[in-house]
């Protein structure tokens, strides 16, 4: 199965009306994404210092009427847990989020991961009610742009979890 | 020094259509002194107030966005002030209020509260337009800074408590404070 192309997911983002992207690297999404994404001009890209920061900004922002994404590492949510359940659970804000699951084992699910740091997202997740999708392949990038959609529809938090790094332009795998 | 309220009650004179994102003590004595829809009060995590702004100031530059932080706050989001003078917002003033302690959580002292210069540490990370503001004389000639300055601006305001105000959490929290907020600021 071929890894996710981050072109697709770039336009994925622009399907689902996103103007900024907040972010701080990962490793999972350096090369197929967020280089990618520092290198167009459609969508303004924040870079911040630490992840809890991208959480009050995509609520201002989303207060302001405008979409955006919080980039991150999944080792970042894990610090911006706080911040997500006041913000994105309790007040209902639209927190969208791509996270990248560094780590993760080829091929096996988070769930099945032998890191605690890859098998502890989806349960953490899931504790706080947070809607999230997993993208592993080609065949799952189709999920991207819906998945962000229902965070605006619903005013609540969404998580698209990349389990293998984006291939980058011109990269076939 | 000057008393934050006194202080806050020389703004609410003159404040128009400026967003005011408050936290805690410095919010609760702003809604007492100034209470209105475009008070962004709904902070949530302790900390993020300027990252709040920064949102707002980002998604609606034809708007002033005045942060009035605390210095506990502040201190555990001091990677913020790197944040914003990279994003560089020209509508974006953050005022911070330096009494050195965590007053809403028992008024413990802060870290290195007596020695810690947040105007230097503003400037350190970027930000041109910093002070340091002790008196209340001081802070009412840079009210036209504040209010029209090119951001980002960064003021540390040296107070007191002043008069107690109601610690309203479930106003700060409520959904209605907030669909109040967003329906005056997209307006």
């Amino acid at each position: 199965m071929s890894a996710p192309r981050g072109s697709a997911i770039l336009a994925a983002l622009k399907t689902a009306g996103i103007e900024f992207v907040v972010a701080l690297p990962d490793i999972v999404t350096s090369d197929g994404l967020l280089w990618p994404l520092a290198r167009q001009n459609d969508i303004r890209l924040v870079r911040i210092c630490k992840e809890d920061e991208g959480i009050g900004i995509c609520a201002g922002l989303g207060f302001a009427g405008k979409r955006s994404i919080l980039m991150m590492q999944q080792t970042g949510l894990m610090d911006s847990v706080n911040a997500l359940r006041a913000v994105g659970v309790e007040y209902e804000q639209p927190i969208a989020m791509l996270v990248g699951l560094q780590g993760k084992e080829p091929g096996v699910l988070p769930s099945k991961s032998g890191k605690v740091s890859v098998s502890a997202i989806e349960p953490i997740l899931d504790a706080l009610g947070v809607d999230h999708v997993l993208v592993e392949t080609q065949d799952d990038e189709a999920k991207i742009a819906p998945a962000f959609e229902r965070a605006f529809k619903t005013s609540r938090p969404v998580c698209v979890l990349i389990g293998t790094p984006p291939l980058a332009d011109g990269a076939t795998k | 020094m000057m008393r934050r309220d006194e202080c806050l009650a020389l703004l609410a004179k003159r404040v128009r259509d400026e967003a005011i994102v408050a936290t805690y003590q410095a919010a609760f004595d702003w809604m007492r002194l100034a209470p209105r829809d475009l008070n962004y009060v709904s902070i949530g995590a302790m900390g993020i107030a300027s990252s709040h702004g920064l949102g707002l100031a980002l998604g609606r530059p034809d708007k002033r966005v005045i942060v009035l932080d605390g210095d506990g706050s502040l201190m555990m989001n001091l990677g913020s002030l790197a944040t914003v003078a990279d994003a560089n917002p020209t509508n974006f003033v953050h005022l911070v209020c330096v009494n050195g302690v965590y007053e809403a959580n028992g008024s413990h002292p802060l870290p290195s509260a007596a020695k810690v210069d947040f105007a230097a540490i503003a400037k350190g990370a970027g930000i041109a337009n910093t002070g340091t503001i002790e008196t209340l004389a001081e802070f009412e000639a840079e009210l036209d800074t504040i209010l029209t300055g090119e951001g980002p601006i960064f003021r540390a305001l040296m107070v007191t408590a002043g008069a107690p105000s109601k610690q309203d959490y479930a106003f700060i929290h409520g959904a209605e404070t907030r669909e109040r907020f967003k329906a005056a600021f997209t307006r």
